[in-house]
């Protein structure tokens, strides 16, 4: 296997929040187009672990490095090389396709005919041609999700990070959420996605599974299935999230 | 700079794109300063005064003449029962009550002395210290007609008096409306001003843009700014519309000061005033929240500012909360520069004093405001 370009790179990462600790001394890297896949039942630790690594939370203890920086001191170097969407929708519902896609371009430092460009072809793609001039906030929640994800990687990020995009997405939008995703990956930009589904955990690359704020496991799907004899991600998710003392939150 | 046009754009886009916010920039300044100044009319007319006449003489008559034709009285009873006429006092129906003793002709000639008595209800303080000292003053006057009449050479020559001759400056009619429109105009871009620009970033964090925002390399400076500018203006245009529509051409105030020195400081003043909205946003998280803290720094400010009551009958704590407030000082501005035509140099310190708050505020906003937790 050759050498890959190492992206994300962390060293016993830890936030404690109070007596809590939300991660516990986490390890591991990223490969760049890699797609990497986050696991880990609620309350694990892994919305604590994404937000650290996009400079939104100062780590506790231990290192990481995010596209080569360095996530306590070059938070803002960080920020211009990541793309993040959250679970929750972040685009501005009175504003339209366009305006918003305008605005994410504007405030990433993309120039007028980059943004004009980037706008008459995410929306091509996305086949928004009808309603892109209507306001996101009367779009379908599945819509919303993929505009979302075009617009958090239009200043074509090394690393995307997302925090369960497809949460109430249908499984046909959810389909074509992650046809987005490899194609992002097709032009280099890692993703680095938490899910609670497991047919998607099958699509990536890797998967780490965290448990109780601790990683467990970390590789890919086919070595994990022959570790644990089983022939599905749901087996091998079952058998390390039962020893989670934590009850979900 | 270029961050910043795409963020002033965007939020212009969202301001105009909701009716809400252009209904209350428009018709609040509007409504508002077409009602309240009526209201809060301190001058003092229609008192009920109840005459208890137990004299029944010519002189009672002219008295009472007197009162009635100053304007400010309305004679609501006369009898010649003191019981009965209480009841008048005790059903709200009467403000004051003037009980005229017997024989009050006889032994004001006769003995060159007599006495009234006045009693006054004092559920409404106002009323009843206004209310008996005009009446107080209708008697004094009665008093000295009839001196005239009956010892001239007393009245003229041999009583030292010193006459008191006031002149009103500023606002030579006394109208109230003078006094309180500027002031409510005042009130008006501080409730605009604090509540626009606390909710407005609140409800990014509510709606989880914020979040992404943070995301991004924007820097701090440049969202708050991107805050701060709309409703700067928004303020500018709101204090715009009072006071050349409605002050104008309802109630006819014309500063008489410079509209630039006006303008300048409502310039420092709206720095200041959207620091606290930005400062209240910061300690919120959601809309209500905020809204609920809005309303209580507003409330004590309007009420502590100088406003309504003068703050200099204030104890001394309540001074200290007044002289904490940026409303107070933009309250004495505006006053000083539309009644009296105060310059620079008349009001340098409250520019020194507001630019300290512009200062504090937004300082202690931005050291709160952090992208990450």
């Amino acid at each position: 296997m050759i050498t890959r370009e190492v992206v994300i790179k962390t060293d016993k990462l830890t936030k404690k929040f109070g007596d809590f600790i939300a991660t516990n001394e986490i390890s591991f890297e990223v490969y760049s187009g890699e797609i990497f896949g986050f696991l880990g039942a609620n309350g694990a630790g892994k919305t604590t672990a994404i937000r650290m690594l996009c400079g939104l939370l100062t780590p506790t203890s231990g290192h990481a490095t995010v596209a080569g920086f360095d996530i306590y001191k070059q938070t803002e170097k960080v920020k211009s090389n990541i793309g993040y969407m959250s679970q929750k929708f972040s685009l501005y519902e009175d504003l339209t396709p366009r305006e918003n896609i305008k605005f994410y371009g504007g405030i990433y430092g993309l120039t007028d005919k980059e943004i004009k460009g980037k706008s008459d072809s995410l929306i091509h793609q996305l086949g928004l041609e009808m309603q892109a001039d209507k306001l996101v906030g009367s779009l379908p929640l599945g819509w919303k999700q993929k505009l979302a994800f075009s617009v958090a990687i239009i200043h074509d990020p090394k690393i995307v990070f997302l925090d369960e995009p497809t949460g109430g997405v249908d499984p046909v939008t959810r389909r074509q959420f992650w046809d987005l995703i490899y194609d992002a990956s097709e032009k280099g930009i890692t993703s680095f996605v938490t899910t609670h589904y497991m047919d998607e955990a099958e699509y990536c690359n890797r998967i780490s599974m965290m448990v109780d704020g601790v990683m467990k496991e970390c590789d890919t799907p086919s070595i994990l299935k022959e570790k644990y004899h089983t022939d599905s991600m749901d087996e091998v998710f079952f058998e390390l999230a039962r020893g989670a003392k934590r009850t979900a939150d | 700079m270029r961050t910043l046009r795409f963020l002033l754009q965007k939020e212009f886009r969202q301001i105009f794109r909701n009716t809400t916010i252009l209904r209350m920039i428009i018709m609040v300044p509007i409504i508002q300063l077409l009602i309240l100044p009526l209201a809060a009319d301190y001058e003092i007319k229609n008192i009920n005064v109840a005459i208890v006449d137990h004299d029944h003489s010519g002189m009672v008559q002219q008295l009472i003449g007197k009162i009635s034709s100053s304007g400010y009285f309305h004679i609501a009873d006369y009898n010649s029962s003191y019981d009965k006429t209480f009841t008048k006092f005790e059903n709200d129906k009467a403000d004051l009550i003037l009980e005229i003793p017997q024989h009050f002709e006889r032994n004001l000639v006769r003995e060159d002395k007599q006495e009234l008595f006045l009693a006054v209800n004092a559920i409404n303080g106002i009323k009843a210290t206004v209310g008996s000292s005009y009446l107080a003053g209708v008697i004094r006057d009665f008093n000295a007609d009839l001196r005239l009449r009956y010892y001239p050479s007393l009245a003229t020559a041999n009583n030292p008096v010193i006459d008191v001759a006031p002149v009103n400056w500023y606002n030579p009619f006394l109208n109230y409306r003078f006094f309180m429109v500027p002031g409510i105009l005042v009130v008006l871009v501080t409730m605009v001003g604090s509540y626009m620009c606390a909710l407005n970033i609140v409800k990014e964090k509510e709606a989880g843009t914020i979040e992404q925002i943070n995301v991004t390399p924007i820097k701090k400076f440049q969202f708050i700014l991107g805050k701060l500018i709309p409703f700067w203006l928004i303020g500018i245009f709101v204090f715009s519309l009072g006071l050349w529509v409605i002050a104008r051409f309802v109630y006819g105030i014309i500063p008489v000061g410079s509209i630039l020195l006006l303008y300048s400081f409502l310039a420092v003043y709206l720095i200041a005033l959207l620091g606290i909205g930005l400062l209240i946003s910061t300690y919120s998280t959601t809309q209500q929240q905020a809204m609920s803290l809005a309303f209580f720094m507003v409330m004590i400010f309007m009420l502590m500012s100088g406003l309504f009551t003068p703050i200099d009958s204030m104890p001394g704590w309540a001074k200290w909360i007044a002289h904490a407030s940026p409303v107070t000082y933009f309250i004495d501005v505006i006053r000083m520069v539309t009644l009296k035509g105060s310059g620079l140099t008349d009001i340098k310190n409250h520019f020194l004093i507001m630019g300290g708050f512009a200062v504090f505020f937004n300082g202690w906003a931005v050291l709160n405001y952090r992208k990450t937790s």
